[in-house]
């Protein structure tokens, strides 16, 4: 079918989509309040943060998205992704169609082993997290160090205050040094992408 | 200088920040998806400004825990969705009759029945109006962002206090359920109303008097009125009655103190509307997909534009005919099968092409669904 | 809490008491029968207000659906009028929002045991401090005599015309099991009994039930031959017995028989109390 008006509209990029995906219970949701709150420290960008409820958000598949514009946010759900962190296969599965194609893709490494494109990011969060943070449960957030690196979306240290004031009291050092990590081993892999494989 | 009130927010808390801004201090609930952080909220909040939370044993006793709370004089509020909105309307029913002002927030979701918990519709348009049994006339106010939520919230509470009448709020799960980096307003930002307290000497006071705007001051319990509220109908004075002419009295009151008002009541977006040819008339969440579909047309050359209710009822005849009327075509989306679209039909000159855009599977229309019909109706 | 003047008691003791309580303005007669418990029970509760020495003011009084839900509207009171079996959820908000005020829930059978009996068991629950008088007809009297939760089994009612094949709630011991700290059970026939039960219910901090045997002579009384209201009062006086002689009786001494008097009593916290607690833990906290 030939669309008069469908074919003559072009999406103007002034929305930057953000999807972090995995199980329940690996902190996808936490994570996007985090990064929206991180973001929105640059009072020149608008959030929207939403994430998906019920049966759907239990156990299974898990996502949360942060949709970032210098304008006014009309459509506050993802369209197309600019970015998009897999935590676990089955996430991988389900959500890569709605990955922009040059759209930005991170894995981790360690729990997503089929990967439908070439060109992604790739390290071993939950590895990282235990090995490295101390603890499996900051995985989510040696992610956001990593997103802070590949995207630019927002900066090191706004992530850091952003994490600081969400992590339980005790724990902050263990998150300040998941961000640093993160953030770091990501650097590494941008500069040479053919570390992304390693585990 | 950077606005350190920005925040990011839950849809369903700021419906907390615009009450407890409009000055609620009493909240009784009963827990159902999606409207539960509303009730979550203000059970943290209140006990912190000396409000109250409790927490009923069903949305029957919620609401009436609620008209019980605003008879004595507090600004009172509960919150639902779905089922629990409909085991209210017997109770929202006692407070149109007994024009106690109170504030009810329906989260929507799927259904009939328990329907979809988790998921987005604005099924329950009609039922906002046309709740409770009887004759009556409803105030419904409806969001569409986090910010909206907060702004509408205050004024779901003004109205409710100067009307004497419960008012509505049609919030939605996506609404609800996202969050938004929002500015709080600070005190003084937005004019909060309180309801008109009795003055005369109480052996000359009637609860129910009719007066020229048809709004009759208040007298809190314990306040030395010793008044009657019932859910009978009544007379001026709150004694029930069968004479016709005191029924009629009393309903043609419920009614005009409202309908007379109605230009002030009602609330609307207009966007890019000057010259369009074809209007989009929404309300809720769904009007932040019709706004980027409209700006997208628009950047294509069509003469496009939208109407987004925030006052859904009473229904604005005059000044959406007073929009439209460049108008050949109106499309107007909604999740459900069609509901303020009625209105439209019935406002709207007979010549007028009205499409109906419909979604109710649970998820909200997308811009490019809207644009599809667009082009389509074209 | 009001303490108990007895000295005003026996010079106030005269109907014109009562008088004294009745709404301006509103015109009488009321809508119950000539003979009917619920003006006996009005007489009682007023007579224990003023001897407790409320005024006017600090009482809130609330109501369903009923015959017996009428009596707000003729008392000079706060009047909660309210729907069918719902008036404890409304009265829990006025006392609620205001903890100083006395707040009186009137009901009966059918309105708080069938369709309020979840506001009813949640009410107890809670303790919160509501003096609930429940006038107990055993039928549903202003609709015409049909069967509520309390119509004894076997007996007649519109709805059950062939003798009623269901068991009949015990509402004092369903108070009392779902955690109301006061509850006690009088009759329209024994009128100064009533009067010190309502009284010590008022004057209770936390939820209490006063069961009232009544006689709804009009539908139940004729429906199953009890006779005029005369009969009903005098089988109430034959059939109940006080906490006190109960303890000498065997239960085959009991059988038929119905128990008044004080039949719980405890000190459990109170819901608005406890509230404010809270309150003043977290006042002003961000």
């Amino acid at each position: 079918m030939e669309h008069k008006l469908l074919d003559k509209i072009e999406v103007p990029h002034d929305r930057f989509e953000i999807r972090l995906s995995g199980s329940g219970g690996q902190g996808m949701i936490l994570g996007s309040v985090i990064l929206a709150e991180a973001i929105g420290v640059d009072y020149s960008k608008n959030v929207v943060q939403t994430q998906s409820y019920g049966p759907e958000a239990r156990g299974g598949a898990s996502k949360a998205d942060v949709v970032v514009s210098t304008n006014e946010i009309y459509y506050p759900k993802a369209m197309q992704l600019d970015m998009l962190l897999c935590m676990t296969q089955e996430s991988m599965d389900r959500y890569y169609a709605d990955l922009h194609k040059d759209g930005v893709l991170i894995v981790d490494s360690g729990l997503v082993k089929n990967v439908p494109t070439e060109t992604y990011y790739a390290l071993p969060f939950t590895k990282i997290a235990r090995e490295e943070a101390g603890h499996v449960m900051v995985a989510n957030v040696v992610a956001l160090g990593a997103i802070a690196a590949f995207t630019g979306i927002v900066s090191k240290e706004d992530l850091i205050d952003a994490v600081l004031k969400r992590a339980p009291r005790g724990t902050e050092e263990k998150n300040r040094t998941a961000v640093e990590i993160g953030y770091a081993e990501a650097m590494k892999v941008k500069k040479d992408p053919s570390r992304r494989a390693e585990d | 200088m950077v606005d350190t009130q920005r925040t990011l927010l839950l849809g369903n808390l700021a419906a907390v920040e615009g009450a407890i801004y409009a000055g609620m201090r009493f909240y009784a609930g009963y827990p159902i998806t999606p409207s539960t952080e509303v009730a979550e909220g203000c059970s943290r909040e209140l006990p912190k400004i000396g409000g109250r939370f409790i927490q009923m044993e069903d949305e029957i006793s919620s609401i009436g825990a609620v008209v019980g709370a605003s008879v004595s004089g507090m600004k009172a509020m509960t919150a639902t969705s779905g089922p629990g909105f409909s085991l209210m309307q017997e109770n929202i029913g006692y407070a149109y009759i007994t024009e106690t002002p109170c504030v009810v927030i329906n989260v929507q979701r799927g259904g009939p029945s328990t329907g979809l918990p988790t998921k987005v519709s604005q099924s329950d348009t009609m039922q906002a109006r046309w709740g409770p049994h009887g004759d009556y006339t409803a105030i419904v106010v409806a969001p569409s962002t986090v910010g909206d939520t907060v702004t509408e919230t205050i004024r779901a509470f003004n109205l409710s206090e100067r009307f004497r009448t419960p008012v509505v709020i049609l919030m939605d799960e996506i609404i609800g359920h996202q969050r938004e980096l929002i500015s709080l307003p600070k005190p003084g930002e937005h004019q909060v109303i309180n309801r008109v307290k009795a003055t005369v000497p109480p052996e000359e006071f009637q609860p129910f008097r009719l007066t020229a705007n048809g709004v009759s001051p208040m007298a809190a319990y314990g306040e030395g009125y010793r008044t009657i509220s019932t859910g009978l109908t009544h007379d001026p004075m709150g004694f029930t009655t069968n004479e016709p002419k005191e029924i009629k009295v009393k309903l043609d009151k419920l009614r005009n103190k409202i309908m007379d008002f109605r230009s002030e009541i009602t609330k609307l977006r207009v966007e890019m509307m000057d010259d369009a040819e074809i209007a989009f008339v929404s309300y809720g969440s769904v009007s932040r997909a019709v706004l980027l579909a409209v700006a997208l047309a628009r950047s294509a050359g069509v003469k496009v534009g939208l109407v987004q209710l925030y006052t859904v009822w009473p229904f604005p005849d005059n000044k959406l005919r007073d929009y439209c009327q460049k108008c050949q075509k109106i499309i107007v989306p909604e999740l459900n099968m069609g509901q303020i679209v009625h209105e439209i039909r019935r406002v709207m000159p007979p010549d007028t092409e009205i499409h109906s855009l419909q979604r109710y599977d649970g998820e909200i229309l997308t811009p490019m669904q809207i644009l599809e019909k667009l082009e389509e109706v074209m | 809490m009001a303490t108990v003047e007895k000295t005003k008691s026996v010079e106030k003791q005269k109907s014109d008491v009562v008088l004294n309580y009745f709404r301006p303005r509103k015109k009488l007669p009321s809508v119950w029968c000539a003979g009917c418990g619920n003006g006996i029970v009005m007489s009682a509760l007023i007579r224990a207000i003023d001897k407790l020495g409320y005024s006017k003011d600090e009482v809130a009084m609330v109501s369903g659906i009923g015959c017996t839900s009428r009596m707000p509207i003729y008392l000079d009171f706060s009047a909660l009028h309210t729907t069918h079996g719902r008036a404890l959820a409304f009265a829990t908000g006025i006392k609620f929002a205001k903890p100083h005020m006395k707040v009186i829930v009137i009901t009966g059978d059918g309105d708080c045991l069938a369709i309020g009996g979840n506001h009813f068991i949640h009410a107890c629950r809670r303790n919160i401090d509501i003096t609930a008088i429940l006038i107990n007809n055993h039928i549903y009297g202003m609709t015409g005599g049909q069967g509520s939760p309390t119509t004894p089994s076997g007996s007649i009612s519109t709805t059950t015309p062939y003798g009623n094949v269901e068991k009949n709630f015990d509402p004092c011991k369903l108070a009392e099991a779902a955690g109301a700290s006061f509850v006690a059970r009088g009759t329209v026939y024994h009128t100064p009994q009533l009067e010190k039960a309502i009284t010590k219910a008022l004057d209770h901090n936390g939820f209490s039930l006063v069961e009232v045997i009544s006689n709804c002579h009009t539908y139940y009384g004729r429906l199953n031959r009890r006779g005029d209201a005369v009969s009903m009062l005098n089988a109430f006086k034959e059939n109940s017995v006080t906490t006190a002689k109960a303890k000498k009786l065997s239960p085959e001494e009991m059988e038929g028989k119905f128990l008044i008097g004080t039949l719980h009593e405890d000190d459990r916290t109170e819901f608005c109390d406890e509230y404010q607690k809270v309150v003043d833990a977290h006042m002003g906290e961000k």
